[in-house]
């Protein structure tokens, strides 16, 4: 998203420039989880802390401002205010059986969330080889970011960078 | 039916969810495997109500007012809609982890725990949060091979780890936890109202008749049915308006069931609730009126044919970890694990523990009054044998 910053960290050899050729021609070679924040309660949020694995792939304010986005679109969803006093208030007048029709708030900003991450993907992370999971997919668990190798070069490298792994407390 | 319009077999993600749940209408339904006393529990409700509105209403409605039928299939109707939803509804499962991330967790337990000599346990696998100035034990589960959010707990009966899980409800054949707390309670609270309803209308009828009967001397006997709805009722009212008190205390403390048992914030070592708001406005409004949360578990997506998992490479890459880890492997190997009936081998992926559930799936039970109105599966050929 910030076009200053022009310096791509790129490991020579490799190039991706779309999500379609990550998916054919990379191998995927580790993955590092995200785990989620619970400071502020039962919230949806997740940890900003920088994973180690990451270090050479990618700027830390880029990563950081994704997971920041994605707490801020966790936090409307879930936000109690007027908007879900009226949407619960509503659906319990009718039993609820408006909800067979209606698509509720949080769904609408989950499909926010998940355009954004298609987004992110394709514009930051794949140019990187590397691929964010939507979290819906991992039980709103983890962020599972996905690191490619390209298909040359053997997964022994991954190994190297796992010894390294910080405990995220 | 016709062999010649089938190109493949759609195979939908709820028939390879492990735990024990059974799945109707093609993914949409989702209970426990008991559903002996759920269909008690409406059989109870839709046979006591007939009874009234067979022989009750009509002489109420003539000789009192129309409204009080009407009034009362309005009640009767958001009541077994509000059971149908607690029953149905996915109760906020947690899906189980994906091996890779089983395999990150552990590699984050061990690094934590540092190297323990042989023939010595492990420490236990608890992660300590601070929420609100408190700290809270997140424990790990065996089964689902993840650090449990705060408030959720494994249910046997399930088979499943539960979000903000509250108890596993026999009358409604399913869990109650996150997804269907609202409903559970919006059910015990409209059931009470209904219970008192049809019973103190029982006994005005009853005195209504008998005055009558008294005044023109006609001898009458209470019909049966009368009597009968006055016992149900009767032995309903203190079981369900009990437990509507229960949960309307819980509620005003943000408090589970769960919680409540164990004594969790029962304020003994100076541990405080930190999910209460300290008001009871703001408990009852987060747990009442808060969004209406989703389904994580993608029960009707649909699986996709070659494999579940990415890639071949995602194995190797997998095994490649294991191969170059010798040392945690023995670690884990010789660490007695916290006994687990449910605890499965090492290797079985979550995909394999499915075949139990494909089982389940030509045994299509028919809803009572299904929720959905478009109950019948769009156009998936399944008459596949399993």
């Amino acid at each position: 998203m910030s076009k200053k910053k022009r310096r791509k960290l790129y490991i020579p050899g490799l190039r991706f420039h779309n999500l379609q050729e990550l998916r054919h021609s990379a191998s995927l070679a580790t993955k590092v989880f995200i785990q989620r924040d619970y400071s502020d309660g039962t919230i949806c949020k997740f940890l900003t802390k920088f994973p180690a694995e990451l270090d050479s792939r990618i700027e830390r304010s880029l990563f950081e401002e994704t997971v920041k986005t994605l707490n801020c679109y966790y936090a409307e969803a879930e936000k109690i205010g007027s908007q879900s006093y009226l949407e619960g208030c509503l659906a319990c007048a009718t039993a609820y059986i408006i909800f067979l029709c209606m698509e509720t708030r949080y769904e609408k900003i989950l499909k926010k969330i998940s355009m954004y991450i298609q987004e992110q993907n394709e514009k930051i992370y794949a140019p990187r080889g590397l691929l964010l999971t939507d979290p819906i997919e991992r039980g709103m668990r983890v962020i599972e970011i996905s690191i490619f190798e390209d298909s040359g070069s053997t997964s022994s490298s991954s190994t190297g960078s796992s010894p390294s792994s910080a405990t995220a407390q | 039916m016709s062999a010649v319009m089938i190109t493949r077999k759609v195979t939908r993600k709820w028939e390879k969810l492990p735990g024990k749940n059974t799945f109707c209408c093609d993914g949409r339904v989702m209970m426990a495997r008991q559903k002996g006393v759920f269909y008690l529990t409406l059989f109870l409700i839709v046979g006591t109500c007939s009874l009234f509105f067979a022989f009750e209403c009509p002489y109420l409605a003539v000789h009192l007012s129309p409204a009080i039928p009407v009034f009362a299939v309005l009640l009767f109707v958001f009541v077994v809609a509000m059971l149908l939803r607690t029953s149905f509804s996915d109760p906020g499962v947690l899906p189980r982890a994906l091996p890779e991330e089983a395999n990150f967790i552990e590699m984050e337990i061990e690094a934590a725990n540092g190297n323990v000599m042989a023939g010595q346990r492990p420490p236990p696998r608890i992660k300590n949060v601070q929420i609100n100035n408190q700290i809270v034990k997140l424990k790990y589960c065996y089964t689902c091979k993840i650090f449990r959010p705060p408030r959720a707990s494994h249910c046997s009966i399930c088979d499943n780890c539960v979000d903000r899980f509250d108890h596993h409800c026999p009358w409604v054949g399913n869990c109650v936890g996150k997804r269907n707390y609202r409903y559970f309670y919006l059910f015990t609270l409209s059931l009470s109202l209904l219970t008192i309803y049809i019973f103190a209308f029982n006994i005005v009828h009853v005195v209504l008749r008998e005055y009558r009967n008294i005044f023109e001397h006609v001898v009458s006997l209470t019909p049966h049915c009368t009597v009968l709805e006055v016992l149900v009722c009767f032995f309903t009212l203190w079981s369900v308006v009990g437990l509507t008190g229960f949960h309307t205390y819980l509620i005003s403390l943000n408090q589970t069931t769960n919680e409540d048992i164990k004594g969790s914030w029962s304020g003994k070592n100076r541990v405080q609730n930190p999910y209460s708001h300290k008001n009871f406005i703001k408990n009852c409004c987060e747990v009442l009126c808060g969004p209406t949360y989703p389904s994580v578990l993608d029960r009707r997506g649909v699986m996709l044919e070659d494999s579940t998992r990415p890639t071949p490479s995602d194995a190797s890459a997998a095994s490649t970890y294991k191969s170059t880890n010798p040392v945690s492997q023995t670690t884990k190997s010789s660490a007695p694990l916290i006994p687990n009936e449910h605890t499965p081998e090492e290797a079985k992926p979550s995909i394999g523990a499915g075949t139990q559930k494909s089982t389940s799936s030509p045994k299509e039970e028919k809803p009572p009054s299904p929720t959905s109105p478009n109950a019948v599966a769009p156009a998936v050929i399944k008459e596949s044998a399993h």
